[in-house]
């Protein structure tokens, strides 16, 4: 188990949180950039010492200024995914599975039958000879993956995972993390700016922002109540929960269907909608958006510069516009409106 | 797309400032001349014979191997001193890099001097050494390696500090987060990542070892089949045997352009 109450000063940047992470539990540090995320886990790796606070690993001092105790980044029992996963670029994907349990002193051809066992279970048998260069982005992200977990480490650190991937494969590539993620033993620490990364890959969010922690819970009570505006903003996502029916329809327990994408990942599922991605219409609308439904305005929120609209029926969720939007649709509570989503604008995961 | 460009565009061919292209050739001339006004004078039909004379086969080979020794020697020494330039925060960085660049800019006479005062029989440190074992560093073929390595280091230190400072040093993050300890990320990661860097330097150290002239001529003297290298041979030669000159330049001329022009393109290629 993780403890680690962090501190440090870096430029304009204060960090100061406090942060646990259980074994089997995956953490997501959800926070906008420059809020010290990332400070935060390269605090937890060794690679930025603390001004102040302690880190313990089950109980294991790695870093306490208070007694002078620091663990190095090599001693600690840490797996690292970096951003932009970082691969040695002149050595196979085999070698670089391989780098960590060499390191850790096993023989060479041990520590290579290993690696090619773990590039087996990560579905990259066919690319062990491969030069990263020469991966697509999910296959590198895999390979990163297996170097991280290759030396049986306690904790894993994910730094965006999945940021350095484009719109199409960041999808399949983020259902396929969280399968992976769930195999681990150890606590997983997850730093991402993107909300729906977080509610799908996470069991427990903390949000940061410039430094401090705002709010922290499970992924469904940060979203439905969000502690500040700003966190409305950062995750006001909607979540919803319903039972597969048929490959690619999802029903809600208050009987409403919605169509996917793509084929759902099990039955018990969890539906992440944008408020974005939601658009409303004073009449049936025309168009190609799979899923369409008329209901009734609950409520409008200003927000900064937007305006959340809550819905009423079937599909209780919020929608964003802009206040122009909101003026040329006469929206206000009561309005009855047409509601429409398109089925790509629709995350599924297995609950 | 409809969407403009919003970064800088290459400029076409018809774009280029006119008073760039005259200058441009203007440069490549003033090198290029007095190269082709030595080749035009190279006796053509002697030149098998004169390059099998021993005074040219002796030089070639010690230029050769005394080059390699010093490009040895500097990377064993230079490579490490590189990294600490410019992965190291040690106060006095600055004037280590004056002081390790100055043989560059120095005349070589003032460094092949200096060596004399440190390595001489009767220098500060050869002094001692000569007493007790009677090994003489200067005028003899080691000398002509210490002179070489002395002029030359500079620019492998230079190319692989610059090579290592645009080299991603989060890789070796990655490689300590892997328990690597720090001589494993410096032998798998770091020299690894900076080999285009490293073999640039290299080339160009070994370039400079062997063209080496004042340093030597001083450190080592000018002794034919032991410290006598090419560019001291052209140099003997010149007023009294101008033909064979001839053939030693253009022989280093070869070996050089040999070494440099494959060596361009590596350098300029991106590391992964």
């Amino acid at each position: 188990m993780l403890r680690a109450d962090i501190e440090v000063s870096l430029g304009d940047l204060h960090l100061d949180i406090a942060l646990t992470a259980d074994d089997g539990e995956i953490v997501a540090l959800l926070g906008p950039n420059g809020a010290g995320k990332t400070t935060a886990l390269r605090a937890v790796a060794g690679l930025q010492p603390l001004d102040g606070g302690r880190i313990t690993l089950d109980d294991t001092p790695l870093d306490d200024p208070a007694t002078g105790t620091f663990v190095a980044t090599a001693q600690r029992p840490i797996g690292f995914v970096f951003q932009d996963y970082l691969l040695f670029p002149r050595m196979t994907a085999l070698d670089n599975v391989a780098f960590g349990l060499r390191a850790r002193g096993h023989h060479k051809t041990d520590a290579r039958a290993q690696a090619g066992e773990w590039l087996e279970r990560f579905g990259l048998a066919d690319h062990a000879d491969a030069k990263p260069r020469t991966l697509s982005g999910g296959q590198a992200q895999r390979v990163a993956l297996a170097r991280a977990v290759a030396t049986d480490p306690r904790l894993l650190l994910l730094d965006e995972p999945l940021a350095a991937l484009d719109a199409t494969t960041r999808l399949t590539v983020r259902t396929e993390l969280r399968r992976h993620l769930t195999t681990f033993r150890g606590a997983r620490l997850l730093v991402t700016h993107d909300p729906i990364d977080a509610v799908v890959l996470a069991d427990r969010l903390v949000i940061i922002e410039a430094g401090r922690i705002t709010q922290t819970g499970t992924p469904a009570a940060v979203t439905t109540r969000p502690a500040s505006p700003y966190v409305a903003q950062l995750v006001g996502i909607n979540l919803l929960h319903g039972r597969a029916n048929g490959e690619r329809t999802v029903r809600l327990a208050t009987g409403a269907t919605l169509t996917v994408a793509d084929p759902l990942p099990g039955l018990d599922v969890a539906v992440a909608i944008r408020p974005q991605a939601v658009t409303l219409h004073r009449h049936p609308p025309e168009g190609s958006a799979r899923n369409t439904w008329s209901t009734t305005i609950e409520g409008l929120e200003a927000d900064r510069d937007r305006v959340r609209v809550t819905l009423d029926g079937p599909v209780p969720i919020t929608a964003e516009l802009t206040p122009a939007a909101v003026a040329e649709l006469e929206l206000a509570p009561g309005s009855p409106v047409w509601a429409t989503v398109k089925a790509v604008d629709l995350t599924t995961y297995e609950r | 797309m409809s969407q403009r460009p919003t970064g800088p565009r290459r400029a076409p061919q018809g774009r280029t400032p006119w008073p760039v292209i005259p200058l441009a050739a203007v440069a490549v001339a003033y090198v290029a001349f007095p190269l082709a006004a030595l080749l035009q004078r190279v006796p053509w039909s002697d030149l098998g014979s004169l390059l099998s004379r021993p005074l040219v086969t002796d030089a070639l080979r010690l230029s050769v191997t005394t080059a390699c020794a010093a490009t040895g020697l500097s990377l064993l020494v230079g490579v490490p001193l590189a990294w600490v330039l410019a992965r190291t925060h040690l106060p006095g960085r600055s004037l280590v890099r004056a002081l390790v660049i100055l043989p560059m800019v120095l005349p070589p006479v003032v460094g092949g001097a200096a060596l004399l005062f440190a390595f001489g029989r009767r220098g500060l440190l050869g002094g001692p050494v000569y007493d007790s074992t009677g090994f003489l560093l200067p005028f003899s073929v080691w000398g002509v390696i210490a002179a070489n390595t002395f002029v030359a280091m500079p620019f492998l230190v230079l190319t692989v500090e610059s090579g290592l400072r645009a080299a991603d040093a989060r890789y070796e993050d990655a490689a300590a987060t892997l328990g690597a300890s720090r001589w494993m990320i410096f032998r798998r990661v770091t020299v690894p990542n900076a080999a285009p860097a490293i073999i640039a330097g290299a080339v160009l150290c070994w370039a400079r070892a062997l063209g080496e002239f004042g340093a030597t001529v001083t450190f080592a003297g000018n002794l034919q089949g032991r410290t006598q290298t090419m560019p001291l041979a052209v140099f003997l030669t010149l007023e009294s045997d101008r033909e064979a000159a001839l053939a030693l330049s253009l022989m280093l001329i070869v070996v050089s352009l040999a070494v440099l022009v494959p060596m361009r393109d590596r350098w300029l290629a991106s590391v992964p």
